[in-house]
């Protein structure tokens, strides 16, 4: 016997490996001109390992604190071995997994896969959405340089806005009045301990839900393959789209080293706080859209600050979003619902408002 | 010819021989993935590996070595990107502080004749606290600790932030 | 005073009402202020006779207890301009010119007066004054010069430290050149007028008025204040070498010092000049049109030579220097940390600053020993950032070869599935 069959035995002796994985073998995943979107939650996935295994690795050497933390980072990308390829690719992957997971998003959306009984994993999905920027404003703030110092500072700022439960937010969020050693500490608490053990739950969840419920398919597909199921098409997720998986991921880590090896992430300035702000401060570009949103609205609108009104908007779109699901009505053939409009209304603007916020001086 | 019911792409049980071409995939995949491999494992344990330089943290720099220095004489030092003078003072004492003028930023030295730090640009003089005591120079310069740890002279910035 | 009292009295029988306006004015005005009636009616007089509250509020006599009586005379407690300004009362009017100085140092030359008032107050500003051009020429009859009032201002008067004064560093040169830069006022006196144009484009304004460095010099800086003098032409580098020091030890020991004095040239002021002091360049070497050294040696002797050897050892210098700068720069901008050959670069521009302040030693051999260090230093800097390239290099390499083991993969991966699928 292979080799293979003997270690599939021993586990099947002691874990009932083959009922296990079953369900596994018989996945599957519809066929069609969108398919190719489906690959983009896996990339997430593969990013996210990526970096709770280049965060292990930066732990190793990196020391939270106020005197030490620039320093550190600088010892890592000049006398640890392979020290910049690890930061730079951490530094990278991040932002293309934000990338990735709003794309995820705006897939999801626009394929119309939050529907019944599908609203659990939308939920989840968007919950984690909101884990992955709050992994990258808590790791932003991690070099202790100037850039990042400041970035907290507006980032909190605005936190603090929020009626009611703004400032003991802000305070909470900073670990007390204005952003010092402390703010690191908490942050390096957040970025490390809080958001990964929240991140892992609601991702077991999220893929066992996906697992449990099988994947989506468009609503017009989907009305199409019901009345004629032999026009209906399917690949099998193991090995066939697995496989398939694994070349897209394998591209991932391509563009990841060229980039980490090309472009690697700079250290910046340490953070001095008593020194003014620098001209032009702007938050990470996941950021910018609501940024800029805020600087163009008007000081006062009625009674109420500008900047509240922003910060209250921005809630409760963000409540919209995780309930988006249970909005729309419940006739499936309803393709032209209003949600693909505001959702591509959304993409609009959170593109273009970026790209303002990006070129805006 | 698989039904219609069952237009699913399998990989069957079928064991087709083992053509060239099969052998030349299994080995082309088979090395890429142990390349491949290679490519990402060599870096991670090169990193486990911890640098022969330690990590002193920012604020800590070794500026000399005892024996260095002759008494009543100075050195200037690397701390993090900015220059560093490290004084023995005639007594034995060491002081450090930080080497950058407060006028225009050139670099001053310690004057054995003067006992005292002093800048050639514009004739500015600090004391041995780097109190700015004469000439341009508007502020002191940031005085350091020194630690003698073994035959180490260890240089720390004092601030907290 | 005539002319007030006249003034006055063409109202008529609409003085006493008048009076009494001016009286209830007074009244609210100086409501919880010590009697000052000087001030009731001057406040509401036009030029020149006019002395707003405002303005006197600035003077830091009256912020002292001083009235208008302490200098002029009179009685501050009278609202009748004629027992206020009375000659018995000890009213002096309008202090003649001559007289001011005098009536200045009656307080400021008496150590026990000003000691109650500021204990490390300078008391022997009249005696300065006394030695100065202004003090003698104004001694010899000539009212045009400066006194007191006319540098420090009168009625608003402020302490030099105060940045609206004046006498503050800053506004010195602006003070100075309003008599010394008007030609016409300066016609019959025999110096230029273009001191305070040419000081406006120099390092020291710039320093001082722009950048607020308050150790750059200005007018009495080099001429002294009370004192006021030209240094005089064998006195200029003693000036100069108070900042400057290695410049002036060099040139004291060179041979253009004693060259100089035996030709009664003003030391420092022959290449750098005086007023219009601006940031010097190496082209003072050249032969261009900043060129100091043709003005008086002749092309093509021994000191041409040494001049232009000087020249191309401080251009060596700072070309290694560019270079070095250069390749460090595409190193970090690719990413490759070399700030230890950044703050090396810093030492190696130090060297060749010390070479340009040894020019003044006028000796080839100790410029190029601090050429010499500086091109060492340059040369190591260059070699770390071609250190730091080929590590770039090296790391492409690497990225290149891991890019292959991955395009194996992905080729590998396509074929394979290609062949399960078939």
């Amino acid at each position: 016997m292979s080799p293979l069959r003997n270690v599939r035995n021993w586990l099947d002796e002691r874990l009932e490996w083959d009922e296990l994985v079953a369900p596994l073998r018989k996945k599957t995943v519809p066929l069609h001109r969108f398919s190719y979107w489906y690959f983009l939650g896996g990339i997430t996935l593969f990013l996210f390992v990526i970096q709770v295994l280049t965060g292990i690795l930066l732990l190793l050497y990196y020391r939270p604190g106020a005197n030490e933390a620039f320093e550190s980072i600088q010892y890592i990308m000049t006398q640890v071995q392979f020290g910049w390829l690890i930061r730079s690719i951490h530094s990278w992957s991040a932002n293309l997994m934000i990338f990735t997971a709003f794309a995820h998003m705006f897939s999801v959306l626009f394929l119309k896969a939050y529907r019944k009984p599908r609203e659990l994993t939308w939920v989840s999905g968007v919950i984690l959405l909101f884990v992955v920027m709050g992994f990258g404003f808590s790791g932003y703030l991690l070099p202790w340089n100037t850039l990042a110092f400041f970035a907290t500072k507006v980032g909190t700022e605005i936190t603090g806005q929020v009626p009611i439960v703004g400032r003991p937010m802000m305070i909470f969020l900073r670990g007390g009045e204005e952003v010092t050693g402390a703010t690191l500490t908490r942050f390096f608490g957040f970025h490390v301990a809080v958001l990964p053990g929240l991140a892992t739950v609601l991702i077991l969840l999220h893929l066992l839900l996906v697992q449990r419920l099988g994947i989506s398919v468009p609503p017009r597909l989907e009305a199409e393959w019901s009345a004629n199921p032999s026009a209906k098409r399917q690949m099998k997720f193991f090995p066939n789209f697995a496989l398939r998986e694994l070349m897209a991921w394998y591209v991932a880590l391509a563009v990841l080293g060229a980039l980490a090896a090309i472009f690697p992430w700079n250290l910046g300035v340490k953070a001095d706080p008593f020194s003014p702000a620098p001209a032009g401060i702007k938050p990470e570009w996941y950021f910018l859209f609501m940024f800029q949103t805020l600087k163009l609205i008007p000081a006062k609108m009625w009674f109420i600050d500008g900047e509240v009104v922003g910060v209250l908007a921005f809630g409760l779109l963000g409540m919209l979003w995780l309930l988006l699901p249970f909005l729309e009505s419940s006739q499936p053939l309803r393709t032209k619902s209003w949600i693909t409009g505001f959702a591509a209304l959304a993409l609009a603007y959170i593109t273009g408002m970026s790209l303002y916020g990006h070129l805006a001086r | 010819m698989p039904t219609p019911e069952q237009a699913i792409v399998n990989s069957s049980q079928l064991l087709p021989p083992p053509t060239p071409r099969r052998r030349f995939v299994k080995v082309l995949l088979g090395g890429g993935l142990l390349a491949s491999a290679a490519a990402f494992l060599y870096p991670v344990l090169r990193y486990l590996v911890p640098p022969t330089t330690a990590d002193l943290g920012g604020d800590s720099v070794v500026a000399g070595r005892v024996g260095e220095l002759k008494l009543n004489s100075g050195k200037i030092f690397r701390f993090g990107s900015r220059p560093g003078l490290l004084i023995r003072t005639a007594s034995g004492e060491y002081r450090a502080m930080s080497a950058t003028c407060t006028h225009l930023s050139c670099t001053v030295q310690y004057r054995d004749d003067l006992r005292e730090v002093w800048c050639a640009c514009h004739n500015g003089k600090y004391n041995l606290d780097g109190r700015n005591i004469s000439g341009p120079p508007p502020r002191p310069l940031e005085a350091f600790d020194v630690q003698v740890r073994g035959d180490e002279i260890f240089v720390r910035r004092r601030r907290e932030a | 005073m005539a002319i007030l009292r006249d003034s006055f009295r063409q109202f008529g029988a609409a003085r006493p009402p008048i009076a009494f306006g001016l009286f209830l004015l007074a009244a609210s005005l100086s409501f919880g202020q010590t009697k000052n009636s000087c001030l009731d009616c001057h406040a509401a007089l036009p030029e020149p006779l006019g002395v707003s509250q405002e303005k006197f509020a600035q003077d830091i006599h009256a912020q002292k207890g001083l009235t208008c009586a302490s200098c002029h005379g009179g009685d501050p407690t009278s609202d009748d301009p004629e027992k206020a300004m009375s000659r018995q009362a000890g009213w002096k009017g309008k202090i003649d010119r001559k007289q001011i100085p005098q009536l200045c140092g009656s307080c400021h030359s008496d150590p026990a007066y000003i000691r109650q008032f500021n204990p490390s107050l300078r008391t022997d500003q009249l005696d300065q004054y006394h030695t100065s051009v202004h003090g003698k020429r104004l001694a010899a009859g000539d009212t045009k010069v400066a006194v007191c009032i006319d540098c420090h201002s009168v009625h608003d008067l402020r302490a030099p430290s105060d940045p609206r004064s004046t006498v503050n560093p800053v506004n010195i040169a602006s003070t100075c050149s309003r008599c010394h830069s008007d030609a016409s006022y300066m016609r019959e006196y025999s110096i230029p007028t273009d001191q305070f144009a040419k000081y406006s484009t120099s390092v020291h304004h710039e320093a001082l008025a722009v950048r607020g460095d308050l150790s750059a010099p200005t007018c009495t800086t080099c001429h002294g204040n009370h004192g006021a003098a030209p240094p005089g032409v064998d006195r200029v580098q003693n000036v100069c070498s108070t900042c400057h020091v290695f410049q002036a030890q060099m040139y004291e020991r060179s041979s253009h010092e004693k060259a100089f004095q035996a030709a009664s040239l003003p030391g420092c002021v022959v290449c750098h000049s005086n007023h219009g002091i601006t940031h010097p360049t190496d082209a003072k070497l050249g032969n261009g049109p900043e060129a100091v050294c043709m003005q008086c040696h002749r092309p093509g002797d021994t000191c041409d030579q040494a001049r232009a050897a000087l020249l191309s050892d401080l251009a060596r210098l700072d070309v290694a220097i560019k270079n070095a700068d250069q390749v460090i720069g595409i190193a970090e901008s690719s990413g490759m940390e070399v700030s230890e050959a950044r703050m090396g670069q810093n030492q190696a521009r130090d060297s060749l600053t010390k070479a340009r302040v040894t020019i003044h030693s006028f000796r080839k051999d100790l410029v190029d020993q601090d050429i010499q260090s500086g091109l060492n230093i340059a040369t190591k800097n260059l070699q770390a950032g071609q250190k730091a390239m080929a590590e770039r290099n090296h790391r492409r390499v690497g990225l290149g070869m891991s890019l292959l083991a991955i395009g194996t993969v992905l080729v590998g991966l396509r074929l394979y599935i290609k062949k399960i699928e078939s």
